[in-house]
């Protein structure tokens, strides 16, 4: 159903303002200090501009770092357990990245792939994704060794793509996408044949993930090579808490006198206490076992059981590394071996 | 059974606690709404989450056998925050619990087989579901025979089964201790599980072998098994890898694309054999 459109970028306050009067909560990036992260906006000036990526994706908006999953009070010997209603407000994101607006049918794989998710879905389902192409990467970038691309439409509603200082082109994707752009019909004018090619930022292949999906398996006992790829790995989870698909949670109670919360808060498996048995027992009792589960989970289980990589090639968990582990530069070593 | 918030634990009253060895008890649980209890069904292997509110859940499998309505049973040392809390509730307090999770031993197709559960230490709970279940539908099944061992006499747990166990013409029972684990009026045997097994040689005959014990113990007693003559199809195991959520979606108890919670806890040897050791 895709249709293009031209929307002129001094549109973008009509629009938004629209989008908030339709009682949509509006979320983009914004710039904090050195970061630049979703926040509530409500007007394109307070939209950050000139940034390669967000520092955190947008996946709190449908996974939060912690999240109440039930609320309860001590009555005497008793307790009254209150179960949270999932709020789930209406959401408009704008200028997500395309490897972002990709992430989120992964976290939608892994929350639904077997039951229901009261507390995911609801969120997934009143968000929308205004998408923003890539015109610049950097050296960290590699959505295109993990089938995404710069300019690539999956996940968003509408993709916008800078063709010059004044206009972007608007591709409506979905009915979704449709009913936003109906919201201000007459902001978004009939595009002719224009190509977003030329705009977009060159991202050249560094492996084919998909490929490398079906090999993967054959180095899980290939020790030597997770111990060399490993060694200078802290543990310290950065990696998995700026990730926009990982999605291993914890369940945790916080309690005072009168009562407390259940909580579902991110984990990460480059944890040691993430598998550690009450008997002391470790089934991935290294860092090296620890870092070959991160890869395999992304590159090797998720793809044989949900279907899709685990990855979407944004770069953070290597621009957040403290010690400089590349992921890209990791994956296409193995891609390399196991070729 | 399925419920619209996974996440929500029944309400359960402690009808029952024993003491089963230093540091291990076991909940006997009613469902605080009768109707739910009535409701809840299960089979042999699964288990669930069980929760002190404030502290937060951990993973047991339930020890009763689903042939017994009204109540599940649980059994767990206290070895952390929850379980210390859990081993400090009295009869008639509540906890929660959420399940059951996870596939099942198929002890309908092991009909008109013989049955050989060898089991370690804590490992018993999954294998007592196992065995009363069995026991309840006697004369659907061949031979009994179970090899229990613990570190020490007094770490034996469900003694008073073990000794109606024993006194059973339809069961073949022999409880054992590690050397240096007996007390002077043991009348058990002496050595370690797979060491047990030899002596005792079970044929193994159209008969299924169900372990359960810690990593050590199952790793020495699968050559054992092979050299009876078992075949890795033949051969039961539950894991016990650590999970939070219960319904595949946490993360933590997967090894390689499976999860233990949803693919498991079951698995048969030749099944373990063909995925990565992380369990």
């Amino acid at each position: 159903m895709t249709e293009s459109a031209i929307l002129q970028k001094r549109s973008l306050a009509e629009l938004f303002s629209r989008l908030i009067a339709a009682g949509h909560r509006l979320l983009a990036p914004v710039r904090r200090d050195q970061q630049v992260g979703f926040e509530p906006v409500s007007s394109p000036q307070e939209v950050a501009t000139d940034w390669v990526q967000t520092t955190r994706p947008a996946k709190s908006v449908v996974f939060p770092r912690y999240e109440e999953i039930l609320r309860y009070r001590f009555a005497g010997k008793d307790v009254e357990v209150e179960e949270p209603r999932p709020s789930a407000p209406s959401t408009v994101l704008f200028g997500v990245r395309p490897c972002d607006a990709a992430s989120f049918a992964v976290l939608k794989a892994v929350f639904t792939w077997d039951s229901p998710d009261v507390y995911f879905e609801p969120k997934l389902a009143a968000t929308t994704i205004i998408g923003l192409s890539c015109t610049k990467a950097d050296p960290y970038c590699f959505c295109t060794s993990v089938g995404g691309g710069p300019g690539d439409t999956r996940g968003s509603d509408i993709l916008l793509t800078p063709l010059d200082d004044e206009r972007y082109l608007a591709e409506i994707l979905t009915e979704r996408g449709r009913m936003i752009a109906e919201l201000a019909p007459g902001l978004f004018t009939p595009a002719d044949a224009v190509s977003k090619e030329r705009v977009l930022a060159q991202v050249p292949a560094r492996f084919n993930g998909q490929d490398l999906a079906a090999r993967l398996g054959r180095l899980f006992d290939r020790t030597e090579i997770w111990l060399e790829q490993s060694l200078r790995c802290l543990g310290c989870g950065a990696c998995a808490f700026v990730c926009p698909t990982c999605s291993c949670f914890d369940i945790q109670d916080e309690r005072d006198r009168q009562g407390g919360l259940r909580l579902r808060c991110w984990d990460s498996c480059g944890f040691s206490l993430f598998t550690l048995h009450a008997s002391g027992h470790n089934p991935r009792s290294v860092q090296s076992e620890r870092w070959r589960q991160r890869v395999m989970h992304k590159f090797s289980y998720q793809p044989e059981r949900l279907g899709l990589l685990g990855c979407v090639g944004c770069g953070r968990c290597s621009r957040a590394c403290p010690v400089d582990m590349n992921l890209a530069e990791h994956v296409q070593s193995l891609a390399e071996i196991s070729g | 059974m399925s419920r619209p918030n996974p996440y929500v634990p029944y309400r359960m009253r402690i009808a029952k606690v024993t003491e089963e060895a230093p540091g291990v008890k076991t909940f006997r649980l009613e469902f605080a709404d009768p109707e739910q209890g009535q409701n809840f069904t299960f089979k042999a292997g699964q288990f669930g989450e069980y929760s002190v509110y404030g502290e937060g859940e951990c993973t047991f499998c339930i020890a009763s056998p689903p042939t017994r309505r009204g109540y599940i049973e649980c059994t767990f040392r206290q070895a952390g925050r929850v379980t210390s809390a859990l081993a400090d509730r009295d009869e008639g307090d509540l906890i929660g619990f959420r399940g059951p999770y996870g596939n099942t031993f198929p002890i309908e197709q092991w009909e008109g087989k013989k049955l050989l559960f060898i089991a370690g230490g804590i490992a018993l709970p999954p294998m007592r579901c196992v065995i009363w279940n069995v026991l309840d539908l006697r004369d659907r099944y061949g031979d009994v025979t179970i090899i229990y061992g613990a570190r020490t006499v007094a770490d034996l747990v469900y003694k008073h089964e073990l000794a109606e166990w024993g006194t059973r013409s339809d069961v073949r029972l022999y409880v054992t201790v590690d050397p240096g684990g007996e007390t002077p009026d043991w009348k058990g045997r002496v050595g370690f599980v797979p060491t047990i097994l030899e002596q005792v040689a079970p044929s193994a005959e159209n008969t299924i072998a169900i372990v359960c014990g810690p990593p050590i113990m199952i790793k020495l007693t699968m050559p054992v098994l092979g050299k009876l003559g078992f075949s890795p199809e033949l051969i039961y195991t539950t894991l016990e890898n650590r999970m939070k959520c219960g319904v595949g979606k946490c993360g933590r108890c997967n090894v390689g694309k499976y999860f233990v919670c949803k693919d498991g806890p079951v698995f048969t040897l030749a099944q373990l054999n063909q995925l990565p050791p992380e369990y």
